[in-house]
């Protein structure tokens, strides 16, 4: 189990866990951050972070200190 | 009409509010599911903007005259993910939707815009929308772009499943509108009103409403479209990490130069034209306090705020394509690094960008940031920016009192130092402002920041057409009736007592009245009188003391140039330009604040910090200059 902050960039994971608090949990979950949801790290911003994230066919920026509270099961390059 | 199996649901009776007869029709969906183009196409241009009373959140609405129901009004409610959430905006929605909304009428009939291409996720907010148990009618939005795209449902069974009407559209072509037509049609007819049983998660949280969601897609044979494979190469170019930074530059470039190039011989067109219109009618008037009132008081005063409308409108122009395209979701990820060092976020750096031309379209652009917090904090801070409006008084005091030695070259003087300072010290204010109020009243909150970013897509004609009649329509008649009221008071100060020149009118006194005050800044009554006459817009000071200094014998001879060298010293000049930088002299900039955070509250705070801060500074600067120059 890793942070999802620390998905190598092409690579998709399992999202686990969330720890964040509950509201912006719950923002997070109608974006499609919900556990068991697969999430890919697309690319980062040109400047490092944010970093862009596939998740229900949608691509959402977040924050490594976002991120970094969400932990993912990598399953790999897809 | 139920599915068997689904455990966690409850049987909702639900009835129509006024049996047979509706008047209102409710339109609501989760930001970027196309929502605004689809009210835009059912109402036209009939729309009618207001705020809610007591939040920010602003009331869209308008009669349905594009598929001719005229007699309805249709409701835009704001763009939410759930219901549930704690944002204004969700409660400003829940509140319309439940018809407890102070100002709103009570909906009889909702229109829910889901993203067809995204449906999965989208129906999580069809959930708790129907079992609020009115009168609703699902669209489908983008089926044109599902269709391309290889995406799939049916939307029959969906139907079925949801217990309501569901329809195919596309707002940005106008296919589907006549489903909606039909729909309305039929509930506004009494017999055929009748509402069937439903069958909906209990539970409010995201998990079950998710698994429902799933449910549901799957027994309506979803199938998601695949993405579109042209947003993923642009954006491989466009968020590279050589090529992004590089592109985003040249967009900025791009849209200042244009904003400067066009907008600013715009401007000065339509001030000769005002001018000698004004004149004109002036001559008709005869010699008269009347004359005077209506062409020195009420046109002259609102010809110096219409003559921004140009580069208002172009900037509003260049901000509408690049959100309608979807770079400007595009143009964040890249500013928010550097956004975050001074506590807001990648949102705010176009606003702040084109608070460099104009404040108004600045703190209107604001919307677009989410978290209420940093888009307050925004429209605080975006006035220090460095405004067209002060450019004239900048270059008046620096060519009466800078000379032009070359500090690198030719090409760089000391005037083009000075000037380059005062962009700067704008900037540093914005900065240190931002932190302080990010560290005291406008404290980070919790909320992330979260930034989905969109496909690109092919701005269209009418939505920017209509985008730029909006904006432009608030600020005329927002800052225009604010501006009036001060252009009435304040010529009505200069006039009295009737027949005085404006050394001896009311406001001339207040000008020699408050000279001890502004005396340790440098300046005389005449800049006193001009400052005065300046919180309607900046750049009125400089014809203010144009009129002074050709009104005093001693002046009257000498160019507005040669009369200020001669009244001021080096300190009080540069104190002058130094308080232009900081203080808040822009009744348009404080109307639309007062317009966006919907209280007076934020633009007073906004005017005692903004001058305040320049009061000091120009002492500072001064008391600097004076001992060391």
């Amino acid at each position: 189990m890793a942070a999802l902050s620390e998905l190598r960039i092409g690579s998709t994971g399992v999202i686990e866990v969330l720890r964040l608090p509950d509201e912006i949990q719950h923002h997070l979950m109608h974006m499609g951050f919900m556990p068991e949801a697969r999430v890919r790290a697309v690319r980062r911003a040109p400047a490092g972070d944010p970093t862009v994230y596939a998740v229900d066919g949608m691509e959402v920026a977040l924050r490594s200190d976002t991120a970094r509270w969400i932990s993912v099961r990598e399953i790999g390059d897809e | 009409m139920s599915s068997c199996c689904t455990p966690a649901t409850i049987e909702i009776e639900v009835k129509p509010r006024i049996a047979g007869k509706i008047h209102t029709v409710a339109l609501i969906g989760p930001p970027n599911s196309g929502k605004t183009t689809l009210f835009n196409r059912l109402t036209g241009l009939r729309q009618k903007v207001a705020n809610y009373p007591g939040v920010t959140v602003e009331q869209h609405y308008g009669k349905m005259s594009g598929i001719d129901r005229g007699d309805l009004t249709l409701i835009d409610l704001p763009g939410i993910y759930s219901l549930n959430s704690q944002s204004e905006d969700a409660r400003v929605a829940v509140e319309v939707l439940h018809g407890r909304m102070p100002g709103a009428p009570v909906p009889d009939a909702v229109l829910l815009v889901l993203d067809s291409l995204h449906l999965q996720r989208q129906l999580m907010l069809a959930a708790p929308i129907l079992s609020l148990g009115l009168p609703t009618m699902v669209l489908l939005n983008m089926s044109d772009l599902m269709a391309v795209r290889g995406g799939e449902v049916d939307t029959l069974a969906l139907a079925r499943e949801l217990g309501v009407p569901v329809a195919k559209i596309s707002a940005a072509r106008g296919t589907g509108l006549d489903a909606i037509k039909h729909f309305l049609d039929q509930k506004s007819d009494p017999i055929r009103a009748a509402m069937p049983k439903l069958e909906l998660p209990v539970m409010g949280n995201p998990r079950s409403y998710r698994q429902w969601a799933t449910g549901v897609s799957t027994r309506t044979k979803y199938k998601a479209p695949l993405s579109s494979e042209w947003t993923r190469k642009l954006d491989s170019v466009l968020l590279g990490r050589v090529t992004g930074p590089l592109f985003f530059i040249a967009v900025v470039f791009a849209v200042f130069q244009v904003v400067f190039s066009i907008g600013r011989p715009l401007s000065d067109l339509l001030q000769d034209l005002l001018n000698t219109s004004g004149d004109k009618v002036g001559v008709l008037l005869g010699h008269g306090w009347l004359q005077s009132l209506l062409i020195d008081g009420v046109w002259k005063g609102v010809a110096s705020v219409l003559v921004f409308l140009p580069q208002i409108l172009l900037l509003f122009l260049f901000i509408g394509i690049l959100e309608d395209s979807g770079y400007l979701a595009r143009a964040a990820l890249i500013a928010d690094r550097v956004m975050r060092a001074i506590g807001l976020n990648g949102k705010a750096f176009i606003p702040l960008l084109s608070a460099y031309a104009c404040a108004v379209p600045a703190i209107m652009a604001t919307r677009t940031i989410e978290n209420k917090r940093d888009r307050f904090a925004t429209i605080l801070v975006a006035p220090f920016m460095t405004c067209s409006a002060r450019l004239p008084v900048y270059l008046l005091i620096i060519a009466a009192f800078v000379p032009n030695k070359p500090l690198l070259g030719d090409f760089f003087g000391l005037q083009a130092a000075v000037m380059v300072g005062l962009y700067v010290l704008g900037f540093l204010a914005a900065l240190f402002t931002a932190r302080l109020l990010k560290s005291s009243i406008l404290k980070a909150s919790s909320a992330p920041f979260i930034l989905e970013l969109p496909q690109y897509r092919m701005p269209t004609l009418r939505s920017l057409g209509l985008r730029l009649i909006d904006r432009g329509t608030v600020f005329v008649k927002q800052a225009g009736t604010v501006i009036l009221s001060v252009m009435l008071v304040l010529w009505v100060l200069g006039h009295v007592p009737f027949h005085a020149d404006l050394p001896q009118s009311v406001i001339g006194r207040v000008g020699q009245f408050i000279e001890p005050l502004i005396k340790p800044l440098g300046f005389n009554w005449k800049i006193g009188i001009g400052l005065l006459s300046s919180v309607i817009a900046r750049e009125v000071i400089v014809g203010t003391l144009g009129n002074l200094y050709g009104a005093d014998p001693a002046t009257q001879s000498l160019t507005l140039k040669a009369a200020l060298h001669h009244d001021l010293t080096l300190g009080g000049a540069m104190a002058l330009v130094v308080f232009f930088a900081f203080a808040m002299q822009c009744t348009s900039t404080l109307a639309i604040v007062r317009r966006e955070t919907n209280s007076w509250k934020w633009p007073a705070l906004q005017f005692v910090y903004m001058s305040t801060l320049a009061y000091l500074a120009a002492f500072v600067t001064n008391v600097l200059i004076t001992k060391f120059f």
